[in-house]
């Protein structure tokens, strides 16, 4: 019978050796011992990271029937492919963690699981979706080649494929808006429309400033994340800020300044109420997107069962 | 009417691909699926969108043995002190060519 | 009517095949059974797409009026498409979905495999290219139908219904336009009737296997290729080509 002070004695030297690892920069593995904490972050995050891209489809799906041209249309049929298949990579992460993805997905329906808020917010002019990979993936992909880096091995790697092909994501983004503020007086109050609506979405996806964040503090201790949610922000912040004047686009910040002394931007504050009311689920699209996804579930069940069932009967 | 408790995200399978012909099978990573058939359509749809790959091989993750953590010391270690392995070890005199 | 219409007007068949049945795909979009299923439906729609493009931006320059793939897609009216009524069918379920796809690609891979020797090189080539992408098409759609079909009760009961509200739209995909006559003899264009057989046999191999009643011979609706669709053309269009209508001196 197994003394309880011999099963801690053995958790604290399993627990030292990770920590080992973790300071010499090692991979931690899907079989290793892990802390409790540990897994049951990295789960959150993952998790959520998945369901984002998942979710991340529908407000771009709402404008593949209408893209202008059979090119533009193209770009966002692979961008939206894209996607889904991050979410498939990030699940698969998840699941060397031990939870299934029924699971997850059951979790995002109810509630208990997250997704970037960012997806809350409506698609509606078509300059939406150059906004969409300008700023939302230009602000994940700040956050993403972070990620790439972290401690757990299945993440950092699901990450490294991810950093690659959000790479076109972005520029395809930013391209579109380069064409709408070139193109006619229409287009370009569509471009400042779509900035003024996904700029702040954008920055509030760095999460809170990180004295408020328990998680991002658990998060760096175990060394999944390495850098804080507000030097990530300000990367993005400094990085974007120039390219939207380069093509003629305002910032919706009245008190947007630049810091001769630091050589950074500096922005109002982020309006943190709107931020926890749509994590909350207020958001605009919170209910609409989480019924799509229950819906298109719900409905596929069908399907899945009839795949698995000839499986059964075919032997294969 | 089917149950909504029901697992029906497919089972999973590991999936390895060859960049081009000869060389290795590299794991990539996972998908779900109900059979052999659809793992590797599944596996060319999600792991071969942009030309990385000529060739796929596909496994139920169950079916995957592993070693564990806990014992790469005594299956690892030992083959370090074992320079005599390699090629490098034996040096010959000027002129000599192997 | 010159070869050179005969010409156009056939590429334009071929590229709104593709086109509408790749936007009838593309409302899948984040609606898929599963996620896999999400990335394949999304695969044939890019592949059709190219296909599409291919095939218009072909029939543009051969018009010569300066007409390019976009103006084709988004500034014709209903009754200009040249697509089958079958790719213009709404998606329905999942079984809809893959009925309507696997009849279509059944076609199209006959089609390909011979309009690949078409005396015009670059029907040819388009061809060449796109039967790789339709053999995959086929086999994708082929799995479908065997899994759903010989799967559970209730999605044998979908696809039987499925097959039922679709057969009707089969014959036209052997029906040749008095327009192609000229560009058969010349071996230009493909004679459509004589993929009739060969067609017949990959979808008679598939329902075979699942035991799947072949449907009577029926009466078909027909008319797509000659400009005469259904009701649902003219919501798809106003949908796909709202925002070049809506802004026409737009470049996007």
């Amino acid at each position: 019978m197994e003394n309880v002070k011999d099963v801690e004695t053995e958790d604290l030297v399993l627990l030292s050796i990770f920590e080992k690892r973790l300071n010499n920069d090692e991979k931690i593995e899907p079989k290793e011992w892990m802390p409790d904490h540990y897994r049951k972050q990295l789960m959150r995050m993952i998790s959520l990271h998945a369901h984002s891209e998942v979710i991340g489809m529908q407000p771009e799906g709402n404008w593949v029937t209408r893209a202008p041209s059979l090119a533009r249309k193209a770009i966002l049929l692979a961008k939206i492919q894209d996607e889904g298949g991050h979410g498939l990579y990030l699940y698969g992460a998840a699941e060397t963690l031990g939870i299934g993805r029924k699971e997850m997905i059951d979790q995002l329906h109810s509630g208990k699981a997250k997704y970037s808020s960012v997806f809350n917010y409506p698609t509606l002019n078509w300059a939406d979706i150059g906004a969409i990979g300008w700023l939302v993936d230009g602000a994940a992909i700040v956050n993403q080649t972070m990620l790439a880096k972290g401690s757990y091995g299945p993440y950092s790697r699901a990450m490294i494929r991810i950093c690659k092909e959000e790479g076109f994501h972005n520029r395809q983004g930013y391209d579109l808006m380069i064409t709408m503020m070139r193109g006619t007086k229409e287009q370009q109050e569509m471009a400042q429309d779509a900035m003024n609506r996904w700029w702040w979405p954008a920055l509030m996806m760095f999460g809170p400033h990180d004295k408020n964040s328990f998680n991002s503090r658990e998060l760096m201790k175990y060394k999944v994340k390495t850098e804080s949610n507000d030097d990530l922000r300000q990367q993005f912040i400094d990085r974007t800020i120039p390219q939207a004047e380069k093509i003629g686009l305002k910032i919706p910040d009245p008190n947007l300044k630049f810091n001769e002394k630091t050589g950074h931007y500096e922005i109002s504050e982020i309006n943190w109420e709107e931020f926890y009311n749509v994590v909350k689920g207020n958001g605009p699209c919170n209910r609409e997107r989480i019924q799509n996804h229950i819906k298109a579930h719900e409905e596929g069940q069908w399907v899945r069962e009839a795949a698995l069932v000839y499986a059964e009967k075919n032997g294969i | 009417m089917s149950d909504k408790n029901k697992d029906t995200q497919w089972p999973l399978w590991e999936v390895f691909v060859q960049t081009k012909t000869g060389a290795s099978y590299t794991h990539s990573g996972s998908v779900h699926a109900p059979d052999k058939e659809m793992a590797l359509q599944i596996a060319r749809d999600v792991y071969t969108r942009r030309s990385e790959g000529r060739s796929i091989w596909v496994v139920p993750s169950e079916d995957i043995a592993a070693t564990q953590p806990k014992d790469a010391e005594s299956l690892f270690d030992p083959a370090d002190d074992k320079p005599y392995r390699l090629p490098t070890y034996y040096r010959f005199p000027k002129g000599i060519t192997m | 009517m010159s070869k050179k219409d005969a010409l156009f007007n056939y590429c334009l068949r071929l590229g709104d095949n593709s086109l509408i049945l790749s936007q009838r795909l593309s409302e899948w979009c984040g609606h898929a059974p599963i996620l896999e299923e999400d990335l394949a439906l999304t695969n044939i729609a890019l592949d059709l797409i190219g296909q599409a493009r291919e095939f218009l931006t072909y029939a543009g320059d051969i018009e010569g009026k300066g007409r390019t793939e976009d103006t084709l897609a988004y500034h014709r009216d209903a009754k200009d498409f040249r697509n089958l009524l079958l790719v213009e069918q709404p998606n329905g379920n999942f079984a809809h979905t893959t009925v309507r796809q696997f009849f279509f690609s059944a076609y199209a891979f006959h089609l390909y495999s011979a309009l690949k020797a078409s005396k015009d090189e670059n029907i040819g080539a388009f061809a060449a290219k796109s039967l790789k992408e339709v053999t995959y098409h086929l086999r994708h759609s082929s799995e479908w139908m065997l899994r759903l079909g010989d799967g559970t009760e209730e999605s044998r009961k979908h696809i039987l219904t499925a097959i039922d509200d679709l057969w009707m739209y089969t014959g036209e995909l052997f029906e040749n336009s008095e327009l192609d006559e000229a560009l058969i003899n010349e071996g230009i264009a493909v004679d459509a009737s004589v993929l009739h057989e060969l067609w017949n046999e990959t979808v008679q191999g598939i329902f075979h296997r699942i035991n799947l009643p072949l449907p009577q011979e029926g009466y078909m609706l027909k008319g797509g290729i000659k400009g005469v669709h259904t009701e649902h053309l003219g919501h798809l269009l106003a949908e796909m080509q709202f925002l070049p209508r809506a802004y026409p001196d737009a470049k996007w």
